[in-house]
């Protein structure tokens, strides 16, 4: 009896083994997690340097860059987000339809925010602010100097999001294929959760780079 | 990581109107100006909410085992403390006699 007890203890006090569904699972979350630190490093360096341009000073934001353009930026991945789990839903009730047409407006609102972003880089670039200067004027025709580190820190974090997106576009273009194709069922869906967690977390790195970045 | 919470799903719409208007919000709190301080905690305070809504309920953090939380929550808090582990160097106004003094010095020798 003793003996029964124990083993049923033990039994209780470990994990589940890993399945198919929660390794793919487990292992999007640990890059996540690693990608986490790297755009946190970016963004901690960006604080430190802007911090240390002292007394050359570091041009507002807001003189430079514009935030109508990215504030609905931020809403279309925030609306992608959505399209996103609605696939989700969709494929847990077995609707394969409705997934496939819920991952094609994701993928949209991918290309979309990937087509204004670059809209927004040329018409930076064209204005003056390069990886070596900063614009001679404002958005609003004012004179302005500051720190150079602008461009290069802003060109960097805004362009390691810009290739997640991109990442993310061909990831879900290659999980669409698959759902067209018949993979995946209401009992047989972990790997569009998989790319969710992705999208997702695309989307919560923009909500901060554009706090950080654009609003700050 | 079990599956068998997804059936009962968040009501997603509810949440896509929280960021949408914590957006809204945003941009408001960013255009005037005041006080930078205020406004940072103000803005990142909106940012930190707006986060927690898209991993609690889109990633459904919420729903999977407390200690993934835990360990999701920890690169967060390493990067808060690295910023906060350079502020007091960065922001010392000290530092800038500190880069002078030893140029001067160096010049003086020379003679």
């Amino acid at each position: 009896m003793a003996h029964a007890t124990t083993l049923e203890h033990t039994e209780d006090e470990y994990e589940p083994s890993l399945t198919p569904d929660s390794l793919g699972k487990l292992g999007m979350w640990i890059f996540l997690v690693g990608d986490t630190m790297s755009f946190g490093a970016l963004l901690a360096v960006y604080a430190a340097v802007r911090a240390g341009a002292g007394v050359i000073g570091w041009v507002p934001p807001s003189a430079i860059l514009g935030i109508n353009l990215t504030a609905s930026m931020t809403f279309l991945l925030i609306c992608s987000s959505v399209t996103m789990v609605k696939a989700l839903e969709s494929i847990q009730n077995g609707n394969v339809s409705r997934m496939c047409t819920f991952l094609g407006l994701t993928i949209l609102g991918g290309v979309i925010f990937l087509g204004l972003q670059a809209y927004e880089w040329y018409h930076l670039i064209k204005h003056g602010l390069t990886l070596t200067g900063i614009p001679a004027h404002g958005l609003s025709g004012e004179a302005i100097s500051g720190s150079t580190l602008f461009g290069p820190t802003f060109y960097t974090i805004t362009g390691f999001h810009g290739m997640h997106v991109t990442g993310g576009v061909i990831y879900l273009i290659v999980i669409l294929i698959h759902g067209l194709r018949g993979r995946y069922t209401a009992e047989f869906n972990h790997e569009v959760e998989i790319v969710g967690l992705y999208w997702h977390f695309v989307d919560l790195i923009w909500i901060m780079v554009f706090t950080f970045i654009y609003l700050l | 990581m079990a599956n068998t919470h997804h059936k009962e799903h968040p009501k997603y719409m509810n949440i896509f109107w929280w960021l949408a208007g914590l957006t809204v919000v945003e941009v408001g709190v960013a255009i005037p100006e005041y006080a930078m301080v205020l406004k940072a905690i103000l803005l990142i305070g909106l940012a930190c909410a707006k986060a927690a809504l898209v991993a609690n309920y889109f990633m459904h953090l919420k729903f999977e085992k407390r200690t993934l939380t835990l360990i999701v929550i920890t690169p967060f808090l390493i990067c808060v403390f690295l910023v906060f582990m350079l502020m007091p160097d960065l922001t010392s106004d000290t530092r800038h006699e500190g880069i002078a003094k030893p140029a001067t010095e160096v010049v003086d020798t020379s003679h």
